[in-house]
């Protein structure tokens, strides 16, 4: 079983939790997920790994409140078990010294983009990271992301912190201004739909790392295909990361609404 | 072939208590079942079982054959005959005890192995033109028997030799494999990757063909033998080959099972609704998806097609049934004769109202608005010549297309090997499909302390030939030990 050791809020809705899995914290690299079940009759979820520490045996996962199960998860306290816990699945991040990386996140996307904007700026890339959120609560891991980048930008929706507007001018203004060899972009699959459509227009390649509906997290149920490149890939063992030019959004977006109704049904109930 | 206990004076005795016309006289037992209309609403087990009256009469039936061939059409050469002979004379839990001889799972064999394809299409009377002798059910009454009894008998275990093995996946190969190492005195561990142990046997096959309480005795009684068990485990992803050897693993067997499952890769398969026959059956069997208490969700569609004829899709599309399709249909591009399934599965399915659509093909899928499929185009077919498969190939009837409504589509058109354990292992030989390489007789990889078997190896078959490959790879390991090749 695994413990959590910690636990606090970066806002009311999003959770840090750190939850003991020595053998996941050795293997792990940045990129990977785990999939988490909440209970005998939980689901399972697929989460990507934002961080780890190898001298305490833990990893740390960000959260944020969406369904039933994520509400049950974050709902766990210190000294709680998670019921199931299996990692680190999917393909590690390519890291290389590529030269300039602009690396996009919103949401949650930020948390698991820290380990890649890490391991990117140790193989020596000059990082710019641009952070988007609806409002300035719900910025989240700015510190932590400014000790890994040469450059933090802020996009606030409401120009409540940093600048107005969406994560795409945050982009496009660094892409105006330098040369930008990669883009890396995680967060709702809108957001790293119009990163991608805007990257694709000035030729920066990009890579996206998706989020999809899965059950066993393996490569055994397709739950979790999408289109790339007009080929059928499972993100848990082709990805999670893609081309994100190649991805088809639309598609994955129509996918991940595959159980809206029943998920309202049984927010309605619990 | 020298059968044990043929020549003891009790079988000399019983074979000639009865002459050979007044056995094949006597009619093959018919399996207690469920009606159809009364089973297709609940999730309880359709076959019931034998009563000790039945199966003492069945058990008259086989003739104690001299040269058994029923034992060469077993792929783990389970004694049939003795074990027959002994539920003749009532002597169940004997019975029971000769099956766990060789089988690490006889009442998982009883219910889901394709007998009529294995034992009993050698059972003499085929040659007679008299149904076989039911073996199948004979095999899953003893066991039941043994299990209902309390009694359940745990095999000899041989002195603990301290060696540590251990077995990747805890499917039918990986538990009939650490049963047998078991046996042997080896310190057997199991590593699963989801949170239950069983592997295809929880996640695949339904409750009403095989009860998970089942499953669950059989690996208690593993249990019993010393075999741990560790789950939430990804050899090859938590922890690594070089990590096992580290801790003093000195061989392992890798029985990790058919991952990916395949798509026919035709326009819309990716709308909502249509899913793989793995999804499916994971979401209902192994998270209990259909009953109201559990988190995860699964689609309970009213018109349900089902591609394929395989044990899986009559598993997806019976579930389908019982979770409230008004019409539930398999989609299968060949005729009926040369369905993969089970003759039983494709009989009850009838009996539980499923239509079959044989020789039509899906082309296309159309959804509404949201993305959820609403219809198929399917195309008709009919037979050609022979192909690879020695199966007539089916040949597209130009311009004989039409489209039907349906709202959730179950693909079960097979899998492809699990790519997680064969790409972490540097050196281990794979074959273009991802299937691990192995020698034919003892299961061994390119490496020499990795043996391989199941579905990673056969890349999508039955139940008992994965189980064949446990015992195999385990005799072949263990001789490979004692000699101190490895």
């Amino acid at each position: 079983m695994s413990k959590i050791v910690d636990k606090s809020y970066f806002s009311p809705n999003v959770v840090r939790l750190e939850i003991e899995a020595p053998l996941i914290a050795k293997s792990r690299r940045a990129g990977h997920f785990v999939i988490v079940k909440v209970g005998e009759k939980g689901e399972r979820i697929p989460l990507t790994i934002a961080d780890s520490n190898l001298e305490k045996g833990t990893i740390t996962l960000v959260v944020q409140k969406m369904g039933v199960s994520s509400t049950k998860l974050c709902s766990l306290n210190i000294g709680d078990e998670v019921t199931d816990l299996v990692g680190p699945l999917g393909k590690a991040t390519h890291i290389e010294n590529f030269g300039t990386v602009v690396c996009a996140g919103g949401g949650v996307g930020v948390a698991p983009l820290l380990p890649i904007i890490t391991a990117l700026k140790k193989a020596g890339n000059r990082v710019i990271t641009v952070l988007a959120a609806r409002t300035k609560e719900l910025v989240i891991l700015e510190e932590q992301m400014r000790a890994f980048s040469d450059e933090v930008i802020v996009m606030t929706d409401d120009g409540s912190y940093g600048r107005q507007g969406l994560v795409t001018t945050g982009v496009e203004s660094v892409i105006n201004r330098e040369k930008v060899d990669l883009c890396v972009t995680i967060g709702p699959a809108v957001m790293m739909k119009f990163v991608s459509q805007l990257t694709k227009k000035y030729e920066v390649p990009t890579v996206a790392s998706l989020n999809t509906i899965m059950v066993d997290g393996t490569g055994m149920c397709g739950a979790c295909r999408i289109s790339v490149g007009g080929q059928t890939k499972f993100v848990c063992v082709d990805g999670p990361e893609f081309d994100a030019h190649q991805v088809d959004f639309d598609e994955m977006i129509m996918r991940l609404g595959a159980y809206r109704d029943e998920e309202q049904v049984a927010k309605e109930q619990k | 072939m020298e059968e044990k206990g043929r020549n003891e004076a009790w079988r000399e005795t019983l074979r000639k208590s009865m002459n050979p016309k007044e056995r094949t006289a006597i009619e093959r037992v018919h399996m207690n079942e469920l009606s159809g209309e009364y089973r297709c609403h609940n999730s309880e087990e359709v076959n019931q079982g034998l009563t000790l009256q039945q199966a003492m009469q069945e058990a008259k039936r086989c003739l104690d054959c001299a040269n058994p061939q029923c034992v060469t059409g077993c792929p783990v050469s389970i004694n049939i005959p003795q074990f027959i002979k002994h539920i003749e004379l009532g002597e169940v839990l004997e019975a029971a005890k000769t099956l766990k001889e060789t089988s690490a799972l006889p009442a998982v064999c009883g219910r889901v192995c394709p007998q009529e394809k294995q034992c009993e299409a050698k059972c003499i009377h085929l040659k007679m033109n008299k149904p076989a002798v039911a073996i199948g059910h004979l095999e899953r009454f003893a066991a039941d028997y043994e299990r209902e009894s309390g009694q359940m008998s745990v095999p000899e275990i041989a002195q603990p030799n301290g060696i540590k093995i251990a077995a990747v996946g805890s499917g039918p190969a990986g538990l009939s494999f650490a049963g047998d190492m078991a046996k042997l005195g080896y310190d057997v561990t199991v590593f699963e990757a989801l949170h239950e142990i069983g592997g295809v046997l929880k996640y695949g096959i339904p409750e009403f063909r095989l009860p998970n309480q089942i499953v669950d005795v059989e690996i208690e009684n593993l249990a019993k033998m010393g075999v741990k068990f560790i789950k939430n485990c990804i050899v090859g992803k938590t922890i690594s080959f070089d990590d096992l050897k580290e801790d003093g693993f000195r061989a392992m067997f890798v029985a990790s099972g058919a991952g990916l499952p395949n798509f026919m890769n035709i326009k819309g398969e990716n709308l909502i609704g249509v899913m793989s026959s793995n999804e499916y059956l994971t979401r209902v069997n192994l998270m209990g998806a259909a009953s109201d208490d559990t988190d995860t969700p699964v689609l309970k569609g009213k018109h349900v097609a089902v591609i394929g004829g395989g044990n899986t899709a009559m598993d997806s599309v019976r579930t389908a049934r019982r979770l409230g399709a008004e019409r539930a249909m398999i989609v299968y591009r060949r005729s009926e004769e040369e369905m993969p399934a089970r003759l039983e599965e494709v009989k009850h399915a009838k009996e539980e109202g499923i239509d079959f659509l044989t020789l039509h093909n899906p082309v296309e899928y159309r959804g509404d608005e949201k993305g959820r499929v609403t219809a198929m185009l399917l195309q008709k077919m009919e037979l050609g010549e022979p192909d690879a498969s020695g199966r007539r190939k089916p040949v597209e009837i130009k311009g004989a297309q039409e489209w039907i409504d349906v709202d959730e589509v179950i693909v079960s058109v097979g899998v492809s090997p699990n790519p997680l354990v064969p790409s972490s292992v540097k050196g281990l030989g794979v074959s273009p499909k991802g299937t691990i390489l192995v020698s034919d007789e003892n299961m061994q990889s390119s490496i020499p302390t990795i043996f391989a078997g199941g579905d990673i190896v056969r890349g999508g078959a039955t139940v008992i030939l994965a189980m064949g490959d446990g015992r195999k790879a385990a005799a072949a390991m263990h001789a490979k030990i004692v000699s101190g090749e490895i």
